[in-house]
């Protein structure tokens, strides 16, 4: 076993194990926190995978801004403990054998069909982030530009319905 | 070298927890957070077959999907607030105006 697969075995376990917490607690804060355990988790996975600048966003992005947006409005609402009744529990039986059954079925299909990958050349060090900037500003140079205009219709949708109405 | 088949897996079991979650939880905010988690587990398959493919194609995909992530939670979180505020609270199974 190399150390390059300990890494990942440890990574993946915080990740699922993150996520498993998010299930189970009762608290929304709490679920907040597991999730940014697998946040930071699977930024480990892609600076393994080398792709360092993908890492970094993830850390950035996801674990600063949208957690802290998530946690500032779990706080904001004051949300308390969630309460099940009888028919959302029974829900559960249901929901983990459909949520086993997608993932396993995506599982198996995947990694059958990852054959073709693996026996595909890797080149290893590929200059990412020098990469990644040529292809956004070349490439994709128009989705790019696309996304600041999303952005904008975002921060005004969210702006419009958060504001209180005149009366 | 970690094969490409772990990643895709981890991935897709991330995204079944996450759809799990989505089902089983009824606080609104959490249920929200469970899409982040499938979000999560599409991106980690997408990097892993980036570095297969020896291609760069998949993590500037990852950027778009988290851009799309920021703004989803930015509107998401807005409509979450104005139901607190209407209905005086998170859970869904009160949140059932369109209920017969």
């Amino acid at each position: 076993m190399t150390a390059a697969l300990v890494v990942f075995f440890v990574l993946a376990a915080l990740a699922v194990i993150g996520a498993v917490s998010l299930i189970l607690q009762k608290h929304p804060i709490h679920s907040a926190l597991s999730l940014i355990v697998v946040m930071v988790a699977l930024a480990g996975l892609y600076l393994l995978l080398g792709a360092e600048f993908v890492a970094a966003v993830q850390i950035i992005v996801y674990g600063g801004a949208i957690m802290v947006l998530f946690v500032f409005v779990i706080m904001l609402l004051n949300a308390g403990v969630e309460e099940h009744t009888s028919i959302s529990k029974m829900a559960g039986a249901p929901g983990l054998l459909l949520a086993v059954a997608l993932a396993g079925f995506v599982a198996a299909t995947i990694a059958k069909s990852t054959e073709s990958v693996q026996a595909a050349p890797q080149t290893g060090e590929i200059a990412s982030t020098l990469g990644i900037s040529n292809m956004i500003f070349k490439d994709f140079v128009y989705p790019f530009e696309l996304t600041s205009f999303l952005i904008l219709v975002a921060v005004l949708g969210a702006t419009v319905l958060a504001q209180r109405e005149k009366s | 070298m970690v094969p490409t088949n772990y990643y895709v897996i981890l991935s897709a079991i991330l995204f079944g927890l996450g759809v799990f979650a989505f089902i089983f939880k009824r606080n609104i905010i959490t249920i929200f957070m469970s899409i982040e988690l499938m979000l999560n587990a599409v991106n980690l398959a997408f990097v892993a077959f980036s570095q297969a493919l020896g291609k760069l194609d998949g993590q500037v995909f990852v950027l778009f999907v988290i851009v799309v992530a920021a703004s989803e939670a930015a509107v998401g979180l807005g409509i979450i607030i104005l139901i607190a505020r209407n209905r005086q609270t998170l859970n869904v199974e009160r949140v059932d105006l369109l209920k017969l």
